[in-house]
């Protein structure tokens, strides 16, 4: 057996704690998008939410107000972005990308007298018997409460954009905002809400990396985590399970990979450090091909401008 | 119009004689200063030429500069805007390096771990990591409970295979039974994978962690996991007191400071040498107390003899991982043969990726 000395149960745990900060990102963009806004300063964001959330830490000595602190980082620079994209009407891919370069040089100026400092810990969530199960307990009962607040969030999104009326209204925005318009709804402010939303979820994902995998901030500490979680919402094909099957897949990988690496298996490692985004590109491509693009259903009105006059 | 530009032009004249002392130094970074890796400790080196010579310097930098088109716009400016003597600080920076050089022969160019020089204004320098990768191979040999050592390496690039093989044969040459995981990266500086990546190690029954890559992520997960580390590049014992042994560190002050010097007094020729511990540029973080008094004693009288020229980490008999002889009993690796290496030597039973 390939995997050996490798026990599924570490593997799992592992891959949890991996995928979080991606799902988190990745759910926020979801309803960015389901709303028929696509913002490209996840990765802004979530460095932005990665610092503020460490700066705050560290100050009050309390990881949840930094968690706190990182959600409401990521919302002001989204503000932003809707400043821009729907007051202002600019390019929303243009403005995307400019908002990845703000965020990515605001925090490290921002950050710079926090280097080389620890951050107050995350204690991991106590589930008592729980986490003696065997198999189980260990995969998933051993972690800190942001992982489970992250499944937590991807449920509500789920219930929401399925079933609540406001969900609905929302959905109906990013589906043909003109005729959203024509029934009354105030289709620029549900966008900015939802704008907010996802530069939240951005911020919390940044801060699971200062604050709990890594923790430690430095300049870029994201390295990319922000562009993987947008590719994962087109993946996920704006659902909010898959998104988080994604996510699952996406992390499994990557610690799989590592985990092979470890255990010696004598696999070129190379094509095991390159399988993620060859997966992802595969899913993109065939996602976008022919048949299964009955079932992609992307947002009809996705990176539209909406003026009320038009 | 014409007066003032007379006036201006004469002013610029008159301007420079006073100017003259003053020798500009430009350095080109590949990260942020702020990594506390790599451009941290060249950045750390400008702030020590600006300490010793004062006002006599100016010293400029630009972070986050990639490869290619960038660089040689970046080097270009500096250049062009009087700039005497340029640090590029990361192997990628040759050719764009040389192309720049060719261009503004008055100005010097100095290329950190580079190997191309076509001018004879490109000087190349570059550290003996090995050296001190053979003190951390002793220390953690003696120190391993599980005989397991994690490595986190960045790219199989003949510096990092080196440190891997130098680390290796000394850890092996206290304990017979010791064995190295290999996990590659595949980056110089990823918080996230770093520390996915020590996990995978550590649940591999690696007890003490090794890593050839600049962020300080590992030795926060080998401290929450109660094991042992080395640091990278700069003294990280901060980032993990409880598991922090010690670590290579990166000291280019002294050299810098000796070219800047030669630039001023005119004496500045290109070179190309490879420092080591006895030159100051391989340094140690502070050796923890939790390393036993005699193994850090043992350490200190091997960086010592290495430093004396006793001892050189590649000598033979060293055979080659697929059992072929290397040295001989009592030959000494050639600089050249360093430089190139692309092969594990015996013992280590995973394989470079290629």
């Amino acid at each position: 057996m390939i995997l050996g000395s490798i026990n599924p149960a570490v593997l799992m745990a592992a891959l949890m704690v991996a995928a979080t900060p991606i799902l988190l990102a990745a759910i926020g963009e979801l309803v960015v998008e389901k709303a028929g806004v696509l913002n490209l300063g996840v990765e802004g964001m979530m460095i932005m939410g990665a610092c503020t959330g460490f700066i705050i830490a560290v100050n009050t000595g309390n990881p949840a107000l930094g968690f706190l602190g990182a959600a409401l980082g990521g919302l002001a620079l989204s503000l932003l972005f809707a400043l821009l994209t729907q007051a202002l009407m600019t390019n929303q891919v243009a403005s995307g990308l400019a908002l990845t370069l703000f965020g990515l040089g605001l925090s490290a100026l921002l950050g710079q007298r926090y280097v080389g400092i620890t951050p107050p810990r995350t204690p991991k969530l106590d589930l008592g018997p729980l986490s003696d199960i065997p198999f189980l307990g260990r995969a998933l009962f051993t972690h800190d409460i942001v992982v489970y607040l992250t499944i937590v969030l991807v449920a509500a999104v789920w219930w929401f954009l399925k079933y609540s009326r406001a969900g609905m209204i929302l959905r109906a925005v990013g589906e043909n905002h003109d005729a959203a318009h024509a029934l009354g709804y105030h289709v620029k402010r549900v966008r900015v809400l939802a704008i907010m939303f996802g530069g939240a979820c951005a911020g919390l994902g940044g801060a699971y990396l200062s604050l709990i995998r890594v923790p430690q901030w430095t300049e870029g500490m994201t390295v990319g985590a922000g562009w993987i979680a947008l590719a994962l919402v087109v993946f996920a094909s704006w659902r909010p399970w898959r998104a988080m099957a994604g996510a699952y897949l996406f992390g499994g990988i990557v610690v799989l990979q590592l985990n092979l690496q470890a255990a010696g298996v004598k696999i070129p490692v190379e094509y095991l450090s390159m399988s993620p985004y060859l997966i992802t590109i595969a899913v993109l491509v065939f996602i976008s091909s022919g048949k299964a693009r009955g079932s992609v259903s992307a947002p009809g009105s996705l990176n539209r401008p909406f003026h009320a006059s038009s | 119009m014409k007066k003032l530009l007379t006036a201006a032009v004469m002013g610029m004249a008159l301007g420079s004689p006073a100017l003259a002392d003053t020798t500009k130094v430009g350095f080109v970074y590949i990260g942020p200063v702020g990594d506390h890796g790599w451009t941290y400790t060249h950045d750390q080196a400008r702030l020590a030429v600006e300490a010793e010579f004062g006002d006599a310097v100016e010293t400029t930098y630009v972070e986050n500069v990639g490869y290619g088109a960038d660089a040689e716009r970046v080097m270009t400016q500096m250049a062009l805007s009087g700039t005497d003597l340029i640090f590029a600080t990361s192997f990628g920076y040759g050719p764009d390096m040389n192309t720049v050089a060719a261009r503004f022969p008055d100005v010097k160019f100095e290329h950190a771990t580079g190997y191309i020089q076509e001018t004879d204004n490109v000087s190349l320098y570059n550290a003996r990591f090995y050296e001190g990768r053979a003190v951390i191979g002793h220390i953690a040999g003696k120190m391993t409970q599980t005989n397991r050592i994690g490595y986190i390496a960045s790219f199989p690039i003949p510096e990092v295979i080196m440190g891997i093989n130098s680390a290796y044969l000394h850890a092996k040459a206290v304990n017979p039974d010791v064995e190295f995981s290999v996990v590659w990266a595949y980056s110089w500086y990823d918080p996230a994978q770093e520390a996915a990546a020590a996990e995978a190690l550590i649940e591999q029954g690696a007890d003490i962690l090794m890593q050839h890559t600049d962020s300080t992520a590992p030795l926060t997960v080998a401290q929450d996991a109660g094991i042992f580390a080395f640091g990278q590049a700069s003294d990280m014992s901060a980032f993990a007191p409880d598991a922090h042994l010690t670590g290579i560190t990166d000291v280019w002050g002294p050299y810098y400071i000796d070219r800047v010097a030669a630039v001023k007094d005119g004496t500045w020729e290109a070179g190309n040498v490879w420092h080591g511990i006895v030159d100051g540029m391989v340094g140690f973080a502070p050796m923890s107390d939790l390393i036993p008094e005699d193994i850090r004693a043992e350490a200190e009288g091997m960086i010592a003899a290495i430093a004396a020229g006793e001892y050189h980490p590649f000598t033979g008999p060293i055979n080659r991982q697929d059992g072929t002889p290397w040295l001989a009993e009592g030959e000494v690796a050639e600089d050249g043969d360093l430089l190139t290496m692309d092969f594990y030597v015996e013992g280590i039973t995973s394989e470079i990726p290629n």
